[in-house]
Parts: C-alpha cells; sequence; structure tokens
C-alpha cells in the first residue's frame, strides 16, 4: 500500500493538458488548433538508468528518445497549402507533405546512422513513409533551425533536416498520432478528431514536438515535453455551406461531453477579437499577445461541469458577420518556377515584408533535390528593383545522388517592399530506375522556408496604446517589440526529362550495336590483310584435280 | 619484252619525278625562305582574321547565349557555365569540388582566376594557336613524307606502277592551310568556340603536343601529353604514336629486346610521367586537397551525369540495369583505350596516322564528347586528301553527318521543349552520328592501308589468269 502511494507520487511528477483554439477567419473559413501537452520530468538520456514505468508520456516516443539520444524532435504531417494571405499566420506553422527535424545529443557518433534508423523507427510509428528521408534528401541547416528547447547547442553537426513534400497525410497517420493520447480518443478534445470530417477540409496540420523545457524559473532541473498538435481549417464553402456559422458538431459531427479525466486542464479558447456572436456565453475572457497581435479569447474551462450545461454536452455556436479588417500577415513568402522547356528553369522565390516603417532581416532556407543542378552564381536578390546583397550566405552545392543542395541567406527586407529571390538550375537526366511511378507528374522540390524576428504590430497599433497610461506606453516594451515567425512556401513541382521507360533492351541492343561496329570495322582492317580475289574454281574441275590429287597426276590450273 | 620496255618506261618517269622531288627539295631548304613564308604567310593570316572576325561577331550577337546552351557544344565538363560556377564557389569559400557542377580541373580554375574577364579573348586566340599549331605540324609532316617518299623511290621500294599514288610537292602545298581552314573555320569549332567551352583549350594543348612531336622535341612532348592527359585522361593513348614516331626519327628500330629501344622508351615515359606527377602535385597544392581527382576522373569513368550530349554514354546508362552498370562502364571505357595497341601494331610505321586515329576514336568513344572534339581529328582529314580515291563510302558518311548536324537541334527541340517527341528521337540521331563518324574513321583506315598494299604490290593488281584483280581483305 505503501509502496502503491509512493509510485503514485512519483509518477504524478508528469502532467498532460489540453486546449482547443478555435479562430474564425476572415475569408468566412474556421480554424481549429488542438494542442496537447505532457510534462514529464525524467531524463531519457541518462547512462545506464533505463526508463520503464510510464504514465502519460508514450512509451513508444519515450523509447525513441533514449534509444537515438534524441535532444529535440519535430515532425509534422501536412495535407494542404496554409493560405497566409487569407488566413493570416498559423500557431505552428508545417510545409505541406511532412517534415521531420531531430537534434541529436552532442554524444552521438554517428549521427547519420541514428537519423536513418530513427526515421525508420518514426515511419512506423507514425505509419508514415518517413522511410524515403535518406541521406539525398537530409540536410543541416547552420541557422535557420534552433534548438527550441533547452540549451543552446549551436553545433549544427548534431542536426538533422529533412522534408518529403508528396507525403499524403490521411488516417491511417492520425489513428497512430490519436493512440500517443493519454486519454487516446476515448475522453477530452480528442472526441472530436473524426477523420472523415478532419481530413474534409482545406488544411490539415498534425505534429508532434518534442523537447526539453526548465521546470521552474531557476532551471534547476530538466523536463521533457511533448506536445501533440493538430491544426485543421474547414472550409466555407464545403463543410460551411457557405453561411458564415460554425459549431462544433458542424465541423467535427460531434460535441464535447466531458474533459479528459486524466488532464490537469482542458480547456477550449475562441478568438472574439472580431466579435463574433458565441453561444454559449462564457464570462470567461482571455487576452494574449498571439504572433504580435493582440487578441481576445473566450475561455470554456471543459473541466468545469457548468460548461456542459443541463445536456451534459458542449456544442459551440460561432456566428460572425467578418467584415472587419484582417491584420496583412507583415511576412509572406511565396515561390515558382520560372522558364519553359525541360533543360534548364529559374526559381523565384518572392518574400513580402508588410511592414509600413520597419526592416527587418529574414533567413531564407532552400533545399533542393540533386537533380536540380543549381547554379549559384545566378543567384540574386532584388528589392525595390535594387540589387540586395545578402549579408550571409551558407551554400553546400549537391552531390548527384548524395545529398542536395543547401541555400541559407540571411536577406534585409526594406520596409513595404517585396524581395525577389532567384536562381537558375538545370534539369538532370536521370536513370531510368529513379524515376518515380508517374515520372511525367514531375519531382516535388520542398518548401523554402523563411524564418524572421518580425516587429510586433502591437506597438504600431495606436489604438491599443489609449488605453493604457501614457509613461507605460512611450518605448514598445520588449517581449511585444517583434516575434519569432516561420513562413514556409509552396513545394515546387518541377518536370524533368524522362528517357523512354520501355527501351531498355532496344538501347542496350542499338548502343552496342553502333560500339561493335566500330569494333568489328577496326579488328577486320587490323587483323586481315589485302589479298587479290581469285574466283574459286568451277566444281567440275575442282572434282577433276581432287581424281588427279589421289591419282598423284599434275593438278590442273 | 613488253615487261621490259614497260620497266624503262617507267624508270624514266620515275626519274623525272625525282628531279621533281628535288626541285621541290631544293625550294623547300632555299636559303631564302623569305619568299615561302610570305607565300603562306599572307593566306594564313587572312584565314585567321576571318576566323577571329567571325568568332568575333558571334560572340557580341544574341546567338552566343543559345550556343552555349547546346547540349551538343557544351557537356558537363567542360561548359563554360560551370567554369564560372566553379569561380563563384571558391568566391563563396566553398570547395568547387564539393559539389557536382563543376569538373575542370586545378589549373584550369588558376587559368581562368585570371582571365575570366577576358574569356573570349582567350578562347579566340586558344582556337589561333591550335590552328597554327594543326599547320606547322601538319607542313613538317608533309616534309617528312616527302624525304621518306623520296628514300623509298631511291631504294626502289616501290612498286613500279604507282606512280600516280605518289604525293607531288604541287598538290602537297596547301594542305597546311587546308588544316588550318578545317579547324577554323568548321561551324564545330566555330560552335566550340563561341560557347567558350574549354574543349577548345584542350585541343589547343592536343595540337601543341602533335607540334612538338613533329618537331622532335621528346621533353616538350612529353610535357603537353602529360597535360592533356591531366586535363581529359583520354589522350593518354597518344603515349604510343608519339613514342613510335620519336623511335623512327631516331632510328631506333622496335624491337624489345634492344637495350636502346628500352633506353628511350623509359626516357620518354620518365618525362611524361615525370610531368604528370608534377602537375598533379601542383594542383594538390594549389587547392590543398585531391578532391578533384574523383571529382574529374572519377567523373569521366563513372558517368554519372546523363545529361545528353552526343556520345553514346549518356542514354546507355540512363536506360541500363543498375546491376549491369559497373560491367558496361569497364566494357565501355576499356573500349576507348583499346584500340591502342592493335592499331600501334599495326600502324608502327606511321605514327602520325596512327595520331589521328587515336583523337578519333577517343572523341567517338570518349563518355562526354562535344562537337569540339569531332572538329579536332576532323581538321586532319586535308592531310589525308591523297587517300581520297580508296575511299569507299564518303559520300554516304558526308551525307550523314551533316543531316544529323541539322538535326540534332531540330530533336532536341522537339523533345525538350516543344514535347512532341521524345528521347528516343535524339538517341537515333547520336546513334546515327556516331555510326557515321566510325565509318569515316574506319574508311580511312582502310583506304591508308589500301594505299600501303598498292605502294608495295602496285596498282594495278593482276589475277593469276592476267584479268583485272579485285582487292579484298582476308
Amino acid at each position: 500500500m505503501i509502496l502503491w502511494i509512493q509510485q503514485s507520487k512519483a509518477a504524478a511528477r508528469d502532467e498532460f493538458q489540453e486546449e482547443l483554439v478555435i479562430r474564425p477567419l476572415h475569408s468566412g473559413d474556421i480554424y481549429a488548433s488542438f494542442q496537447f501537452r505532457t510534462l514529464w520530468d525524467t531524463d531519457f538520456l541518462q547512462e545506464g538508468q533505463k526508463v520503464s514505468h510510464y504514465r502519460l508520456f508514450p512509451k513508444s516516443l519515450g523509447q525513441v528518445l533514449s534509444k537515438f539520444s534524441v535532444r529535440e524532435l519535430h515532425i509534422s504531417f501536412t495535407q494542404g497549402f496554409w493560405r497566409t494571405m487569407q488566413w493570416g499566420q498559423p500557431f505552428i506553422p508545417s510545409p505541406p507533405g511532412a517534415e521531420l527535424w531531430v537534434w541529436f545529443h552532442d554524444t552521438v557518433s554517428d549521427v547519420d546512422g541514428n537519423w536513418k534508423e530513427l526515421t525508420n523507427v518514426l515511419s512506423g510509428i507514425f505509419c508514415a513513409s518517413l522511410n524515403f528521408i535518406d541521406l539525398t534528401n537530409t540536410v543541416q541547416p547552420s541557422a535557420s533551425f534552433k534548438p527550441l528547447g533547452l540549451g543552446n547547442a549551436t553545433d549544427h553537426r548534431f542536426l538533422r533536416y529533412a522534408t518529403l513534400p508528396r507525403e499524403i497525410v490521411c488516417t491511417e497517420n492520425l489513428t497512430p498520432w490519436k493512440k500517443l493520447l493519454p486519454c487516446g480518443s476515448k475522453a477530452g478534445l480528442a472526441v472530436l478528431m473524426k477523420s472523415e470530417k478532419l481530413f474534409h477540409s482545406s488544411f490539415h496540420s498534425q505534429a508532434v514536438h518534442i523537447r526539453p523545457i526548465c521546470q521552474d524559473e531557476q532551471c534547476s532541473s530538466k523536463a521533457w515535453e511533448l506536445r501533440q498538435t493538430l491544426n485543421v481549417v474547414f472550409d466555407l464553402h464545403t463543410s460551411g455551406q457557405g453561411k458564415k456559422e460554425w459549431s462544433l458538431f458542424k465541423m467535427f459531427s460531434r460535441t464535447l461531453t466531458e474533459a479528459c479525466p486524466l488532464a490537469s486542464s482542458s480547456k477550449v479558447y475562441v478568438d472574439i477579437t472580431d466579435n463574433p456572436e458565441l453561444s454559449p456565453a462564457t464570462p470567461l475572457l482571455g487576452q494574449a499577445v498571439v504572433l504580435g497581435d493582440r487578441r481576445t479569447y473566450s475561455v470554456y474551462d471543459l473541466s468545469r461541469a457548468e460548461t456542459f450545461g443541463q445536456l451534459r454536452s458542449f456544442n459551440l455556436l460561432l456566428r460572425w458577420k467578418g467584415d472587419s479588417d484582417m491584420l496583412r500577415p507583415l511576412l509572406h513568402a511565396e515561390r515558382y518556377v520560372a522558364g519553359f522547356g525541360l533543360q534548364t528553369g529559374e526559381i523565384h522565390t518572392v518574400i513580402y515584408n508588410n511592414h509600413p516603417y520597419r526592416a527587418f532581416p529574414v533567413l531564407l532556407m532552400d533545399s533542393v533535390p540533386w537533380y536540380l543542378q543549381l547554379y549559384i552564381h545566378t543567384l540574386t536578390v532584388t528589392s525595390k528593383s535594387r540589387d540586395n546583397k545578402p549579408s550571409y550566405i551558407h551554400y553546400q552545392p549537391a552531390k548527384d545522388r548524395h545529398r542536395p543542395h543547401l541555400l541559407e541567406m540571411l536577406i534585409q527586407l526594406p520596409p513595404h517592399s517585396m524581395t525577389e529571390v532567384t536562381v537558375q538550375f538545370e534539369r538532370a537526366l536521370l536513370k531510368w530506375t529513379e524515376y518515380t511511378p508517374d515520372p511525367n507528374h514531375g519531382f516535388y522540390v520542398g518548401s523554402s522556408v523563411v524564418s524572421a524576428l518580425v516587429p510586433s504590430m502591437v506597438a504600431m497599433r495606436t489604438n491599443f496604446t489609449q488605453d493604457q497610461p501614457l509613461f507605460s506606453s512611450f518605448v514598445p516594451v520588449k517581449e511585444e517589440s517583434s516575434y519569432f515567425v516561420r513562413v514556409y512556401t509552396e513545394p515546387l513541382l518541377v518536370n524533368l526529362p524522362t528517357p523512354d521507360f520501355s527501351m531498355p533492351y532496344n538501347v542496350i541492343c542499338l548502343t552496342c550495336t553502333v560500339v561493335a561496329v566500330g569494333y568489328g570495322s577496326f579488328y577486320n582492317l587490323l587483323t586481315r590483310t589485302f589479298q587479290v580475289d581469285e574466283p574459286s574454281p568451277p566444281l567440275s574441275k575442282r572434282l577433276a584435280n581432287l581424281i588427279r590429287r589421289m591419282r598423284g597426276v599434275p593438278l590442273l590450273t | 619484252m613488253d615487261g621490259t620496255l614497260f620497266r624503262s618506261v617507267n624508270k624514266f618517269f620515275i626519274i623525272a619525278f625525282c628531279l621533281d622531288i628535288k626541285s621541290y627539295k631544293s625550294f623547300m631548304h632555299r636559303p631564302d625562305s623569305f619568299f615561302l613564308a610570305t607565300k603562306m604567310a599572307a593566306p594564313l593570316t587572312l584565314l585567321l582574321i576571318v576566323a577571329v572576325t567571325i568568332r568575333a561577331v558571334l560572340f557580341r550577337s544574341s546567338l552566343a547565349e543559345l550556343i552555349s546552351a547546346r547540349v551538343e557544344v557544351v557537356s558537363p565538363l567542360n561548359a563554360w557555365k560551370r567554369v564560372v560556377e566553379g569561380l563563384a564557389l571558391l568566391d563563396l569559400g566553398v570547395s568547387p569540388y564539393s559539389g557536382d557542377v563543376f569538373h575542370e580541373t586545378p589549373l584550369m580554375i588558376y587559368l581562368f582566376h585570371f582571365t575570366v574577364d577576358y574569356a573570349e579573348i582567350v578562347f579566340i586566340v586558344t582556337d589561333g594557336i591550335t590552328a597554327l599549331a594543326l599547320y606547322l605540324s601538319i607542313q613538317t609532316y608533309n616534309k617528312d613524307v616527302f624525304r621518306k617518299q623520296k628514300y623509298a623511290l631511291e631504294s626502289d621500294r616501290y612498286s613500279a606502277d604507282c606512280l600516280e599514288l605518289l604525293r607531288s610537292p604541287k598538290e602537297m602545298f596547301y594542305i597546311p592551310l587546308k588544316v588550318a581552314m578545317f579547324y577554323l573555320l568548321n561551324p564545330f569549332t566555330i560552335l566550340s568556340c563561341v560557347a567558350k567551352s574549354t574543349c577548345g583549350l584542350n585541343n589547343a594543348i592536343i595540337a601543341l603536343f602533335i607540334f612538338c612531336t613533329l618537331k622532335g622535341s621528346a621533353l616538350l612532348s612529353g610535357i603537353l601529353l602529360a597535360l592533356a592527359t591531366y586535363q581529359s585522361i583520354y589522350p593518354l593513348t597518344l603515349f604510343a604514336p608519339a613514342l613510335l614516331f620519336f623511335l623512327q626519327r631516331l632510328y631506333i628500330p622496335v624491337n624489345l629486346r634492344r637495350s636502346s629501344f628500352w633506353f628511350f622508351t623509359l626516357q620518354y615515359a620518365f618525362m611524361y610521367v615525370g610531368s604528370l606527377v608534377v602537375i598533379t602535385g601542383l594542383s594538390f597544392f594549389l587547392l590543398g586537397s585531391w578532391d578533384f581527382i574523383p571529382s574529374v576522373y572519377g567523373f569521366i569513368f563513372s558517368v554519372p551525369d546523363l545529361t545528353p550530349n552526343i556520345g553514346l554514354f549518356w542514354y546507355f546508362f540512363a536506360e541500363m540495369f543498375e546491376h549491369f552498370r559497373l560491367f558496361f562502364s569497364c566494357v565501355f571505357q576499356i573500349n576507348v583505350f583499346f584500340y591502342t595497341i592493335p592499331l600501334s601494331i599495326k600502324l608502327k610505321e606511321h605514327p602520325v596516322f596512327l595520331i589521328f586515329m587515336q583523337i578519333a576514336i577517343i572523341s567517338i568513344f570518349k563518355s562526354y564528347p562535344t562537337v569540339g572534339d569531332v572538329a579536332l581529328y576532323m581538321a586532319f582529314l586535308p592531310a589525308w586528301s591523297h587517300l581520297y580515291r580508296f575511299l569507299r563510302n564518303i559520300f554516304l558518311v558526308s551525307c550523314v553527318l551533316l543531316a544529323c548536324s541539322a538535326l540534332f537541334p531540330v530533336l532536341w527541340h522537339l523533345w525538350i521543349y516543344a514535347g512532341s517527341a521524345n528521347s528516343n528521337f535524339y538517341y537515333a540521331i547520336t546513334l546515327l552520328f556516331n555510326f557515321g563518324q566510325i565509318l569515316l574513321v574506319a574508311d580511312y583506315f582502310y583506304a591508308y592501308l589500301r594505299r600501303e598494299h598498292h605502294l608495295t604490290h602496285g596498282l594495278y593488281l593482276k589475277k593469276k589468269d592476267g584479268t583485272e584483280a579485285t582487292l579484298v581483305l582476308k
């Protein structure tokens, strides 16, 4: 009995939180973002001590962390493309397809080996084709991906980053992801995750982020944080029948009945900055500065019984006009391929700084597969039709069939400008076995990543400073003055020239024939000598000579 | 009776011919060779001016960009775009060999590091040097041929009725100029130069090597051969003809039991290998790493880049079954080098023709051929103009080569830009083009051997029964 109490006490050092944020979007679509956070103050990386007692933290991930000495792991599966200009910034950005980046512990000697095994294990855990991650699509960004958790490792030898832009995300990826939750999909917010609804949407992204964080302010003890996020945008027309009127039931075809019993907190936030009509209403309001913008939220606490009312079910209704101004995202990027034909091309990346008066630097990272041969001397960066020389360029050229190109640049974006980055490439002809099963569909090139510290809009807005004391608002508060944003561009689809796939035998035969013609004619001339062509005597003569030879008489000539 | 009359008449002709030779000889060795120089210098200068003008005009036109993107003209090994890329990588502090775009040798980087702004002039001058070197080489060679012909006639080694096969100073007079013209005004060379393909530089090195060899300078020849080998590996096979030439020049018989033979062979091999080691060492010290070895020579041998070109490798290895790849790349590479041994045995008396054969075989069977390579061996064709009567299918071959040259851009456009054809179309043309080249070279080889046969056995061969005979290979 005492032992059991002690054990539960020890295990109680982990906690689980769940929350759902609903934000009505300006376009009439609705954005729902789930976050599940598990904290556990154990040490997976301790030598000689095996963590074997798991409570809330999923055992499969814990074992992966300790086996491969992972310090930080970020994985996301995304279907659809986040439209920044229509929807604003997402809470957690992710590129289309699968993205995986991992910081290994600096005791790891064979990082590439660990990475290879890790991707295979993760591909099993998430039922995804992460096993297609190999050296040809893995890069080590030098500046764009810093650890988000504890520790300030800067040696990017221990970082691996890979994307699979072609990865298709569907139910089979969602089910194992849900299984990692302490309550599964039995209780709590996860009840809403019904796959036929989630995947009938414009955007769907699920992610797992694991990082070590500080337990307290002094950072005397370390804890592991597992954050599972799921972001989904429901379309106004396909799911909402064209009306800016949403409810939990309309979105997920479920309602909430209880919080997850294991969760220490379980909340639903609704963004009411643009004054939508809400029912049931809640007296609880919260304010937060999210992505440089001050937002107001209605908070529903699912751990309180009154949230569910008499029907013992919580169905949130939300209606809005949507005629208020949307804050234009300050940073926005897009990308396309220019040129025609299958020989060369040009990648254009356009980055917009919509801030009216502040310039800020951005880090642009591009990872381009080896079969597009980049010519770095053709790199041009222009802002406001003037040359804008990047202050930092990290370029690692590709090795055929071994590693991709990696291009990282620090570019200063002038205020209210459009910066265009172009680089030319040549398309390679591949071996016929290296093409995907539908080669004429084209090859995907992963999104480029724009990371930046963007100056906050809060400091810019005057109406917020009005209800604040004057003495507090002269110099913008530091925490609010800028915020970190990562923007992913569209992945590219590039066509490559293809050989004729039905021809291998013919080509081998024909080429060998030509080589043999060469060899044969030389052999002929080298080994034979010129002789006068004497016609062979007629048959009768030869017969006569044969008889004469037997008789021993001189032969006829 | 009949025979003796014929013989005496023949003798008369030969003596008359020898007189002619003597006059030619005295003409060639006149103390005031100024006359000759001026007589030939004018057309040569004119030719150079025309060639430079054409190139300069093309460099200034919008065609230059179009030409420099043509896969027939530039290969991954020698594209100017890649040279610029290599220099840009150096500027970024990245080793040019860390990627798979740059495949030039370190000395090339060093050269263009200083001359990148004058690249157009460099390439024009290089072409001029190549032409001049070829001109002087062929001039020397012709004198040599003439001298040997005279000795052969004097020692009665030639058959009596082969008078019309003998070469006269008159027909040989313009051959060096024609050779220079064939190189400088060949559209292939012009395209290659305008595209700034470094193939032009390799050609210049090979031409200078031939020049030094024919002038008899073993040391310079060894150094230039090492340089050519360093640039593109394949000229390695030119070692044999150069060695044979020097042996012949020094009257050392090719006899494995003779010490003088071994002495000279080792001496020449030492000069060659020594310079090769020095050049490679120099490259190492320029860059401080051996990265260029796999990036240049590994790239040539393993053919990882399958960008279409006029050669046989790209489509073959794009369509190859994975487990046969190594086998076939060995076979195809050995194929380039293999012909050296039998050809050296067969043509040991004729090293210059052997050089021509080797260059032609390299340009047909190398892994990344361009039209610039083709232009180099085609420049030699006027030197063999006396073989014309023995060529069997020169008309057919010329038609094939001309048609293919015209069809390359057409089918490329259809495949890559219009999308109405596929890779097989372009492949078919490369196949035909190489087939044509093989026929051309084999034909010249045949003609050369046949002429030699006729020189010793007489031109009008008779059968045993006295009727006119046909000559066959048996």
